[in-house]
């Protein structure tokens, strides 16, 4: 970080990198953003919909937890945002930044869709569930290997052609919608096999496989030898070519393990959720799931935690907006004052400003 | 780490539950509620069209605001389902939902809460699911098209008349979003009511791909107008179109509500369905205990469809006067939209037509609408399933989406 000592001569003060500061006292920090974020969206709410602070706030959490239905919709809503966080993280780790989670989620899930079309009456479930789930993931995996092998041979950016490839995949969603309702309706509706079968409830089986996932992505992340690759990549590409890393093969690898969990979670929208795709399937879930990785600073078991943070505000704060009746740009307003002063903490946990005294002498502040 | 999140989040339930019974106390118990779930909100005039149709509808019965529970934004998939469980948890009596994709899932719905009725706009499956608290809805626009076509007909006959144009020449443009049966049945109304008075129209239809696109529309009208075509007409849901008009000067017949406003030169009448008639009368039903139709047809007699207010600064003359008299006689059933007498397809006359009536997974065309000298669309189900191209009308693109 060379940015902490440049300095500017006009600016009354300068940006120094801090000393890292104990955990505790670092998510102390965090709460303390959060709870003034919420505090400033209940007084914003007290304006724009006449309601005390108080209800806000209990309205939020009804929103999320105040039913059984309401929790299992909870739960099940922070598995699938948890899930595709999951995928993109490895990724991150190395810093690829891969924001092409949603068109490699949507294509496994129409790759899902695709099998159960085409095979749906002609196999038992038993194995045309296998087959989703095997489409999604290879289908997925490509759609993520594609950027990589590019970047790596190529060195094209990153960032650009896994976005371009979100909309090949809608086009693609869109274009065998077309194929599969030959009444020009583009509404395939929920399909009647392909169902993942119900343990306990509905959302039980999703919920046990993504934390399953989770489990099984901090330990590769944490305690393998590919995982280790992975963060020596992301310090410095140079140090892991010294130390004998194929640089490449990593990345390509990688990104195959991203697309391919993708690929997983479409297939579990798919099977136990929607049982049909639309161009609107992920809904931008992929893209939440880039901050849902970031906040938790790329920690697979964190982000059981952020994910469920960002799904309570989203479905609390609709469920304000169906209580008093305002506009539904409300939850994204939410979110988006929650999510500015969580970025701005940890900007000062990671910085600190030092302000120019008189002296112009003293200026080496390290 | 799981665990402790766990029992965080158990710990709020129970904040959360004993908050909820203190809340529901002073609650003043009025036992009718009508839950409503939209596919956009109140930017999209499609959804618009709805929230204020329930709104008439709920000034009409005296419902007040608590009785009315909205859930906006809600997508084509089993977020629809979700949604629709909730109003049932919230005391909901019927469930109402707006677009055509969430179908499958207020069936599913359906299927579990058997006490609760569950109406949709725009679908096609009640009639073969046999669901007793399933149900469809949509309305017969085609009529309100082709009295909008007559009004663009006599426009036509007024520039032809005073040597704008030559009678050859009447070409007229229309923006569609997809190439499908509701669609299809909207501009070959719009199409034979400027035939039922000028009887020279062409049309030339272009398709955009997007019930909301407002640059594709635009681009849409545009291209229509430099191709010849002295009149607009659309079936999408932005001001694309509309503006195009004005900004050239071209006669516009808009869709959903009057665009006067932004169009005082070229806007003539627009037709829209006026869905408040459905939401009382399904209020009405479940609150005396009678039973809701399994597909309702809203017509231009019932009052759900409707004509916008002509605008006599573009309009030809005698327009609203015209109208007036075709209405009637629509009502009186003395005139049919898709008289088989009125137009050819490939240069015959249509005898017999199977249409495909009943949602299957083969598109299987299952059902003879033709009968009495007309094609009897909406009838067999609500929603719309005229889909022949018929002479005089030229696709210039398809777009399924």
């Amino acid at each position: 970080m060379k940015m902490s000592k440049t300095h500017t001569s006009e600016l009354p003060f300068h940006v120094v990198k801090r000393e890292p500061m104990p955990f505790w006292k670092s998510m102390g920090i965090r709460v303390a953003a959060v709870v003034i974020a919420l505090l400033l969206c209940s007084i914003l709410a007290v304006f724009m919909i006449k309601a005390n602070p108080l209800e806000f706030l209990t309205t939020m959490v009804d929103g999320a937890f105040g039913s059984a239905r309401r929790l299992w919709k909870f739960a099940k809503d922070s598995s699938v945002l948890l899930c595709i966080s999951l995928a993109v993280t490895p990724a991150f780790r190395m810093r690829f930044w891969n924001i092409g989670a949603e068109g490699q989620t949507l294509i496994g899930a129409l790759a899902a869709v695709g099998v159960a079309f085409y095979l749906g009456n002609t196999i038992p479930n038993a194995l045309l569930l296998p087959l989703m789930l095997i489409a999604a993931i290879v289908v997925g995996a490509i759609w993520g290997g594609i950027p990589a092998i590019f970047k790596a041979k190529w060195g094209t950016n990153e960032t650009l052609f896994t976005l371009m490839m979100n909309y090949v995949a809608t086009g693609l969603v869109a274009y065998f919608l077309l194929l599969w309702t030959p009444s020009g309706s583009s509404v395939l509706g929920a399909l009647s096999v392909g169902h993942l079968p119900i343990l306990v409830h509905e959302y039980f089986l999703l919920i046990v496989i993504v934390l399953a996932l989770t489990a099984l992505a901090y330990i590769y992340l944490q305690y393998t030898k590919q995982g280790y690759e992975i963060s020596v990549v992301g310090e410095s590409e140079n140090t892991a070519r010294y130390i004998g890393i194929n640089v490449e093969k990593v990345l390509i690898r990688t990104m195959l393990i991203s697309g391919a969990i993708c690929g997983v979670a479409g297939f579990l929208i798919v099977g136990a959720l929607d049982h049909s795709v639309t161009t609107t399937t992920v809904g931008g879930l992929g893209f939440t799931a880039i901050m849902v990785s970031w906040l938790a600073k790329f920690n697979p078991l964190f982000m059981i935690g952020t994910s469920a943070f960002i799904t309570f505000l989203q479905q609390g704060s609709a469920q304000i907006t169906t209580n008093f009746n305002i506009d539904s740009a409300f939850p994204d307003m939410v979110i988006g004052i929650v999510l500015f002063f969580i970025i701005g903490c940890e900007f000062f946990i990671g910085y600190q400003l030092k302000f120019r005294e008189s002296t112009k002498k003293g200026e080496k502040v390290e | 780490m799981f665990k402790k999140v766990l029992s965080l989040c158990l710990a709020v339930v129970m904040l959360a539950s004993l908050a909820l019974t203190m809340t529901s106390c002073g609650e003043t118990k009025d036992d009718f509620k009508l839950g409503v779930i939209l596919l956009h909100d109140e930017a999209s005039t499609y959804d618009l069209n709805f929230l204020e149709a329930v709104e008439r509808a709920a000034d009409e019965l005296g419902l007040s605001e608590d009785q009315i529970i909205y859930k906006k934004n809600i997508p084509e998939s089993n977020d629809c389902y979700e949604a629709a469980a909730d109003l049932v948890d919230e005391g909901c009596d019927i469930i109402f939902a707006d677009s055509f994709g969430h179908e499958t899932y207020m069936i599913k719905a359906a299927k579990e809460f058997t006490d609760v009725q569950f109406c949709h706009a725009t679908g096609t499956m009640a009639h073969t699911e046999n669901l007793a608290n399933y149900h469809n809805a949509f309305a017969s626009i085609y009529e309100g098209r082709f009295l909008a076509g007559v009004a663009a007909g006599m426009k036509l006959n007024e520039m032809i008349e005073d040597g704008t144009i030559t009678a050859d020449q009447a070409k007229m443009g229309y923006v569609g979003a997809f190439t499908y049966a509701e669609v299809i049945s909207g501009y070959t109304s719009f199409y034979l009511g400027a035939k039922y008075v000028c009887p020279s129209v062409t049309m030339d239809v272009q398709f955009t791909g997007s019930w909301y696109d407002e640059i594709k529309e635009k681009d849409a009208a545009t291209a229509l107008i430099n191709n010849g075509c002295v009149l607009i007409s659309q079936h999408a849901d932005s001001m694309g179109a509309p503006s195009v008009c004005e900004d050239k000067n071209v006669p516009n017949i808009s869709y959903n509500g009057s665009t006067v406003a932004s169009c005082p030169n070229t806007f003539i009448v627009s037709s829209k369905i006026d869905w408040t008639p459905y939401f009382v009368y399904i209020c009405n039903a479940v609150q005396n205990g009678d039973a809701i139709d399994v597909d309702w047809t809203g017509t231009i007699a019932t009052g759900s469809v409707a004509l916008a207010e002509v605008n006599t600064k573009a309009a030809a003359e005698g327009t609203q006067a015209k109208i007036d008299e075709l209405k009637a006689k629509l009502i009186a059933g003395e005139l049919h939209v898709f008289d088989t007498a009125t137009f050819t397809v490939g240069g015959e006359t249509l005898t017999s037509y199977m249409a495909d009536v009943n949602t299957d997974a083969n598109y299987e065309k299952d059902t003879e609408v033709i009968a009495d000298g007309y094609f009897h669309e909406s009838e067999f189900r609500s929603a719309p399933y005229f889909d022949i191209q018929i002479d005089g009308i030229t696709l210039l693109n398809t777009n399924f989406g």
